[in-house]
């Protein structure tokens, strides 16, 4: 037993550790910090949708688009436009979907969307996204670090950057995804010049739910605890030896580890949520199954402080078949999202979390077919497109910016990327301009030079 | 000073440091008379010499990225002769693992990776051919001056060597984007311009990217002189080389011809030269009469994104495409000829079979290696305004930046360029590159920013100990090796790491060495050493470990195959570098994920299985100095002995010595250059 040891060698020990904890803390990157100013949301929930949703078929109707069903528009219209695939000429896809007014605001959602419809009084729909890439990686990267080029700290990053965690068990900035993984994949929560400390951490919500988070294969937990004990002991003995703040902070790595280990698989025993809480998310049965977890996981984490929650789902880049392929997307994630905007709310979350829906870009009015035997998809769209928000901060109930008749381009109000992310910063006390951080000889943020607050999102 | 009329533009940062003429003070005469001298000013002692175990531990690391072996310590400690330090620095110096540990530090710089980026991230089965060339030319210690011209023009000099253009690979470690609906043109640009800042950032520490859209805003480039720069780059095209590997070229010559024969019989059963050659005219007409036909306008944009070469090689006559060419083009014909046929023939003609049979019969010729290089191509540079490809202004001609002092060639080529760079009268160069050395073997640089040498970085702690090192450097016949020696010789790096209280917290002053975290490749190459399973074989292509087995398994770090969009985790939780960009200094984070990393991945659990295997046998003591030896370098002392003791007799025997060496992996002291 360790306290057999010499009593000199444990003070010293003590003395080590007793100084440990409090450098370790002193130089934990992840301690919680304050925001710039009072926040209205300690979190974030990211519903990433991977890919492109369609705003013409979910969220922005466009009846007149039927009248131009099957010609193509005039040339002075699309002058100016990017489009991947199609050509400017394509023919127009009018929507399928109908459209009706959900909640005391009336704000119009998809059929496709009953469940977050349901909630539209606490969204604040914005229908005038725009965005400035019409390819995925440029597009998310966009979306997520505030610039094209690669290689900066992504949204979760800043935020875990700007103000750690209250969370002891898990890392500030956690990642689910689901569907088809995203394209992007590590690129949409990496941190980017900022130490890895920032960087997601992917949750699976199957097997194990981090990467080397078991014990070695014939390993118990008592023995990991005994390896644990030497490694610090001997760390704090090294510690002591040579004055290194650095130790310390690998210590305490060391005990969230530990932490971590423990407290991961818990994160998934749904055991004590309530039938009808699975039930309302739709977690045990298909095909909402893998999302309903991952947004039952997300309210769990939230209430354990996790700062940072991003859903990625993959893939809406519907080029062909369109109304199938939507279709299957909403039946999987809307129920979901809709069952954890109310569980929020109910349990009094839905005040201090920030929720964003959002993809990279939206889809041409304009129908793809690449061949004939094949249903009609849809091509990027950079230029108009929609997101919503809700909780923490966010004025439900209430729509945002227009677009053209056609879903072409804005015609009202326009939000830029960088006004969404200034704005998500500013839910939880942070000032976009001054969340910064020296590399490579000039300060960085992520809203790049541009980002405004948009003030009528904000309650 | 120099006046600063030697600079072509009148500007504010005139009198910016970095750009002054590197001088060599008179005195002191080394690196220590230096850092005394600034020690004294401020009142202040160095420490005194680190014990000797920790000095060859901490010289091995930083000289080859390996602990040193029990054996090479001992020999160290038994060695009390005046110069016994000398012979351990020459001994690691000519070690070929030299050239690995450097080699990775430059591929940071480089970008190095092996796949495209971007959506597709497709594998670069032949980027290891750069990596190679970079740790040879480090081991034979190639003057800086030499590695800089061959990297950035060596298919520009007299008689170019196959490796001078292998070489040339540093600007193909660029991102390739094949994400539909690109315009290539853009794409083309995008990379000149990451070209143009990487060299920049690389050599003259300077962010010219700046000035892309507009002049830099606090150093000297206009954006004219951006562009000026760019062209020198814009006139430089993607190209590809066999380089044949030694003894491939009998093996494959001789299996050629059967299997040319077995190739034509495949192709010609499926009729595939007719209706390639249908399909060929089909593609040209769609390029030439869009609108006519979706799916063929759908097929010629792919082809354009998809296929390397893909459009260049079409618009070729298929008598005078090479081999490799024609190749390519089959292999795209075949994988997509689907896409403009019906469904029932697409299914009847069953290409995807034959592209297998094809793939089988390659495997039978012995392959010719092949490495990715650069060419020159005349092509007219504009200003882009507002750094938009579709928005060109004034044409402009290549030209060396006006803030630095001229060579006085007329009209540049690349390869003036690159000499430009390492010309003797050039302040920066120099300055940066032993900037950067001493970084690696400090902690931070004598210019912290090791990046930005521009107003916007920060000034030096030792300026007239930089400019001292960049004469020796240039003076020396830019050997990198002998900067490594002088800085390793000094007393100042041989300082102990160990904090005084209170003195000095960042460091600046040097008044100790510092403790640094090892990177993501050292960390995996010391178990791997400390175990015994390091497979120390040098260079060749990169591995996939976890796939592999036999020595593929056991390769070093810098060896794993770098996916830019799916790094390996180890990579990752270290700070190793994605290669998105060129980067000059790695993070030192400290999460829970590298606890996780180094306790539970199956990689380091083999580590601790074989640590322990490999001291089998003795008896307590003996076994607890041995596994101490290997991976710390050290013997443990009573209280640690106690501890172990202690934690060995609870343990279960079967996992309690696998428990130990896990443990001592896991050691902050292990993951640490002390």
């Amino acid at each position: 037993m360790l306290h057999d040891l010499p009593r000199r060698h444990f003070f010293r020990s003590l003395g080590g550790m007793l100084g440990g904890v409090a450098l370790a803390e002193l130089s934990d990157p992840l301690a919680a910090r304050k925001p710039h100013f009072a926040p209205t949301a300690k979190n974030v929930i990211f519903f990433f949708q991977e890919g492109g949703p369609s705003h013409i078929d979910l969220y922005d109707p466009k009846p007149t688009l039927r009248k131009w069903h099957g010609q193509p528009l005039p040339a002075s219209m699309t002058k100016d436009l990017n489009f991947v695939f199609v050509k400017p000429d394509a023919k127009v896809l009018g929507s399928e979907r109908v459209f009706q007014p959900h909640g005391q605001s009336g704000t119009e959602f998809s059929d496709y969307l009953p469940r977050i419809g349901a909630n539209a009084d606490s969204i604040c729909l914005v229908r005038s996204m725009h965005t400035e890439a019409f390819n995925h990686h440029p597009g998310q990267s966009l979306l997520f670090t505030g610039a094209t080029q690669f290689g900066r700290p992504t949204a979760g990053a800043w935020v875990s950057y700007g103000l750690g965690t209250e969370s002891r068990e898990m890392p500030a900035f956690v990642v689910l995804s689901s569907g088809k993984g995203t394209s992007g994949g590590s690129m949409n929560w990496a941190s980017g010049f900022l130490p890895s400390s920032y960087a997601g951490t992917v949750f699976r919500s199957s097997g194990e739910p981090i990467l080397y988070l078991p014990n070695p294969p014939g390993i118990s937990t008592g023995t990991q605890r005994a390896r644990l004990d030497l490694i610090r002991r001997l760390n704090e003995e090294r510690q002591y030896e040579t004055g290194d703040t650095a130790t310390a902070s690998r210590i305490h790595s060391y005990e969230l580890a530990f932490r971590m280990q423990a407290a991961a698989p818990k994160f998934l025993d749904f055991s004590r949520e309530s039938a009808k809480t699975l039930e309302d998310y739709g977690v045990n049965r298909e095909p909402t199954r893998p999302y309903a977890v991952n947004c039952l996981l997300a309210r769990r984490m939230v209430e354990r402080g996790v700062r940072f929650v991003m859903l990625a789902h993959a893939s809406w880049d519907d080029h062909q078949e369109l109304n199938r392929k939507l279709k299957k997307n909403c039946e999987v994630t809307d129920g979901p999202i809709g069952a954890l905007i109310h569980d929020l709310k109910e349990r009094g979350l839905l005040d201090s979390t920030l929720l964003v829906w959002a993809g990279e870009f939206g889809r041409t009015p304009m129908g793809q077919l690449e061949r004939v035997d094949e249903d009609p998809g849809r091509d990027h769209h950079p230029n108009c497109f929609s997101i919503w928000a809700a909780g923490g901060g966010i004025r439900g109930g209430q729509v945002i910016g227009k677009t053209d008749e056609l879903g072409l381009r804005v015609t009202d109000h326009p939000v830029h990327i960088h006004d969404l992310q200034a704005t998500m910063l500013h839910c939880l006390g942070l000032d976009h301009t001054r969340l910064t951080h020296r590399h490579m000889g000039r300060d960085f943020r992520l809203t790049d030079v541009g980002g405004k607050v948009v003030r009528q999102m904000l309650a | 000073m120099m006046a600063p009329a030697i600079f072509g533009v009148a500007f504010a940062a005139a009198g910016l440091w970095s750009l002054q003429p590197v001088q060599r003070p008179l005195a002191p005469a080394d690196i220590d008379g230096f850092i005394r001298a600034r020690l004294t000013r401020e009142g202040l002692k160095p420490s005194p010499e680190a014990p000797k175990r920790v000095l060859l531990r901490r010289l091995s690391l930083d000289l080859v990225g390996l602990p040193p072996a029990p054996e090479e310590m001992a020999a160290f400690l038994a060695d009390t002769s005046a110069d016994a330090w000398a012979r351990q620095v020459d001994r690691l110096l000519r070690s070929p693992h030299f050239g690995e540990k450097w080699g990775r530090h430059w591929l940071d710089q480089a970008r190095y990776a092996d796949s495209d980026g971007f959506r597709s991230d497709r594998f670069r089965p032949h980027a290891w051919r750069y990596r190679q060339w970079v740790i040879d030319a480090l081991n034979q210690d190639m003057p800086f001056d030499q590695f800089t011209i061959e990297q950035l023009a060596g298919d520009l000099l007299p008689n170019a060597t196959g490796n001078q253009r292998i070489a040339t690979g540093f600007h193909r470690n660029t991102l390739t984007n094949r994400e539909g609906g690109i315009d290539p043109e853009q794409f083309r640009v995008e990379q000149v311009i990451d070209r143009t800042n990487t060299t920049g950032t690389v050599w003259l520490g300077l962010t010219v990217g700046c000035a892309q859209c507009h002049d830099h805003k606090y150093d000297p480039i206009s954006q004219r002189d951006y562009y000026r720069l760019f062209a020198f780059f814009n006139e430089a095209d993607e190209d590809h080389m066999d380089a044949p590997m030694p003894g491939e070229w009998g093996p494959h010559l001789q299996a050629r011809p059967e299997y040319d024969r077995k190739r034509r019989e495949l192709l010609a059963a499926k009729n595939v030269p007719a209706l390639q050659a249908e399909w060929e005219a089909g593609m040209i007409e769609a390029a030439a009469h869009p609108g006519k036909r979706l799916d063929w306008d759908h097929a010629f944009d792919d082809l354009r994104t998809d296929c390397e070469d893909g459009e260049k090689i079409l618009r070729t006559p298929a008598a005078q495409r090479t081999r490799r060419q024609s190749k390519i083009l089959t292999a795209y014909f075949l994988g997509n000829y689907g896409r403009v046929i019906t469904r029932e023939r697409k299914e009847q003609l069953q290409f995807d079979k034959l592209a297998k049979q094809l793939a089988e019969l390659d495997k039978t010729l012995p392959a010719l290696s092949e490495a990715p290089v650069m060419r020159a191509h005349a092509r007219e540079t504009r200003l882009l305004q507002r750094g938009d490809y579709k928005n060109p202004g004034e044409a402009v001609t290549a030209a060396l930046l006006p803030l630095l002092p001229s060579t006085g060639v007329t009209r540049p080529a690349r390869l003036d360029l690159a000499r430009w760079l390492v010309s003797r009268d050039n302040p920066l160069t120099a300055r940066v590159i032993v900037n950067r050395i001493w970084q690696e073997y400090f902690g931070r640089g004598l210019v912290r920013t090791a990046e930005n040498f521009g107003s916007q970085g920060e000034t030096p702690t030792h300026p007239e100990l930089l400019d001292w090192l960049a004469t020796e450097f240039m003076d020396g016949g830019w050997s990198m090796k002998r900067v490594h020696r002088l800085i390793v010789m000094s007393a100042a790096y041989r300082q102990s790491s160990i904090t005084r209280s209170a003195v000095d917290a960042g460091n600046k002053l040097l008044a100790r060495q510092s403790r640094l975290r090892l990177s993501a490749e050292s960390i995996r190459d010391s178990a791997l050493a400390a175990s015994g399973l390091l497979a120390p074989d040098i260079g060749g292509p990169s591995v996939q470990p976890e796939e592999a087995s036999g020595r593929d398994r056991y390769r070093r770090g810098m060896y794993i195959r770098q996916k830019r969009t799916a790094p390996h985790p180890l990579m990752v939780n270290f700070d190793a570098p994605s290669g998105y960009g060129a980067l000059c200094r790695r993070n030192r984070s400290n999460t829970p994920l590298q606890a996780l990393n180094l306790l539970n991945d199956p990689a380091f659990v083999e580590a601790a299985r074989a640590l322990a295997k490999r001291t089998e046998g003795a008896e307590f003591d003996e076994r607890l100095n041995r596994m101490f030896a290997l991976t710390l370098g050290r013997a443990p002392d009573a209280d640690e002995r106690a501890w172990l003791r202690a934690y060995l007799e609870q343990q279960p025997p079967a996992v309690a010595w696998t428990g130990v060496a896990s443990v001592l992996l896991n050691l902050d002291e292990f993951i640490t250059r002390e």
